[in-house]
């Protein structure tokens, strides 16, 4: 290639290290109202396309940023009322289990009392009435030896066994007296 | 190889570069300043409709001009330059990046094929604009005097390699660096459409004048022209992108005091 453009330099073709002016002055020219262009509109152009697009990217990222930190305080927010919740259902549940304790405890308190009362009721009805009883088997037990001894007298007191006869028919009279001759 | 075929062969040279005017009464105007031209109103249109209302969700327009502005921005303009200044550069490389891309690839693009920038005026033209933009960028930061002595006197240095090393800094960054930068593409794209049109013609020569088996072997050459047109692709691309690369990182060292 070397020798090729040596010699065709040497011959009639022209030389081409040698610049025409005129490649020089249209180059300038057109690279001119090229720059011109380039310069005034295309990167004015796509520089503010390019500002906006960084932005607008930006600007959905802070956004959702935004969003996300709003979603967590709601989160957090949600979780605080369920504890607050939680613990005061404890605290009624328990408020509710103290006082059925109470009132059980009132309740059997009660029922003791009553039963007490019953029962002391019931007993001094018993004693009453047992010393009702003994004060008439004191009346009656005092007739009834003199009746007793009365009839064993009017009988012959020397028959044993007449003597058994009249203690069983006076305890069988005894059981089926009734109990009105008592004061 | 193929330039010893038959007596009636020219083999291509730098007068395949030297186009017959559009115009009768024009004799400079030639198809690759109509297309330089033309590469403007293709870009301003493109990027025009790209931009012209950028939604958040962009349009398939929308998002390849996008594409192509974010890449440059982010890889080209920003990570070189530093966040901070960036923007004020980022007019300039884009507008280099997609002007050579486009000017490039016109060489592989059907019926036009050809690159505008195997002409070396226009590279000539693009680096005389990124020269003055980053020696005025380091005299505005850092003085007239300051840029030059951070240029040519970096500090770290032992004081007696100053004699070797100042001047060679001073060369490199004033001189050979506009000298590469526009040669580099120029080369480029002047050796791959030799490159083309060495396969392409030589193929179609073996085809019309060959006889029997170099008829056959042109298939061959044919092959090899649309393999090298993808790889063109690959360096027309890649040029365009070193171009602007090279841009930022020269406007980034104007700016820094470190060199």
């Amino acid at each position: 290639m070397d020798t090729l453009l040596v010699v065709r330099a040497a011959g009639e073709d022209p030389n081409p290290l040698v610049p025409h002016v005129a490649e020089i002055i249209v180059g300038l020219i057109a690279f001119g109202i090229l720059y011109y262009f380039v310069a005034k509109f295309v990167v004015p152009r796509f520089e503010k396309a390019f500002a906006e697009r960084t932005e607008a990217i930006e600007g959905g990222l802070a956004k959702a940023e935004v969003a996300q930190a709003q979603a967590a305080a709601a989160l957090e927010q949600y979780q605080a009322q369920l504890a607050d919740a939680r613990g005061e259902a404890g605290q009624i549940r328990e408020e509710a289990r103290a006082q059925g304790a109470a009132i059980l405890a009132e309740m059997r308190q009660q029922a003791q009392a009553e039963s007490d009362r019953l029962v002391a009721g019931a007993q001094a009805q018993i004693e009453a009435e047992r010393a009702a009883a003994v004060a008439s088997l004191h009346a009656e037990v005092g007739t009834l030896a003199s009746e007793l001894a009365e009839k064993i007298v009017g009988e012959s007191l020397s028959d044993d066994e007449r003597q058994q006869r009249v203690i069983d028919r006076f305890i069988a009279d005894l059981e089926n007296q009734p109990s009105g001759r008592a004061t | 190889m193929l330039a010893e075929e038959g007596e009636g062969y020219t083999p291509p040279g730098s007068g395949d570069f030297k186009l017959p005017p559009l115009v009768d009464n024009l004799e400079w105007f030639t198809k690759p300043y109509l297309m330089a031209l033309v590469s403007v109103g293709i870009l301003v249109a493109l990027f025009y409709f790209a931009a012209r209302r950028p939604q958040l969700v962009p349009s398939r327009l929308q998002f390849a001009g996008e594409g192509i502005y974010g890449f440059v921005r982010r890889d080209l303009a920003r990570d070189i330059i530093g966040s901070n200044d960036f923007l004020k550069f980022l007019p300039l490389i884009f507008s280099l990046f997609i002007f050579i891309a486009l000017n490039n690839v016109f060489g592989i693009i059907p019926f036009i094929q050809f690159p505008t920038m195997s002409l070396i005026g226009f590279p000539i033209a693009l680096t005389l604009i990124v020269w003055i933009t980053y020696n005025w960028v380091g005299m505005r930061r850092q003085g007239v005097v300051g840029y030059f002595k951070n240029m040519m006197f970096p500090p770290g240095v032992p004081s007696w390699v100053y004699i070797l090393l100042a001047p060679l800094e001073l060369v490199s960054t004033v001189f050979v660096r506009p000298l590469t930068l526009s040669l580099r593409l120029f080369a480029n794209m002047f050796a791959g459409h030799l490159l083309l049109i060495v396969f392409i013609l030589g193929g179609e020569y073996m085809l019309v004048e060959g006889e029997g088996v170099v008829k056959v072997l042109s298939i061959g050459a044919f092959a090899m022209g649309i393999v090298m047109t993808f790889f063109e692709l690959l360096v027309q691309l890649l040029q365009a992108y070193i171009f602007a690369l090279l841009t930022a990182l020269y406007i980034a060292g104007a700016m820094s005091e470190e060199h």
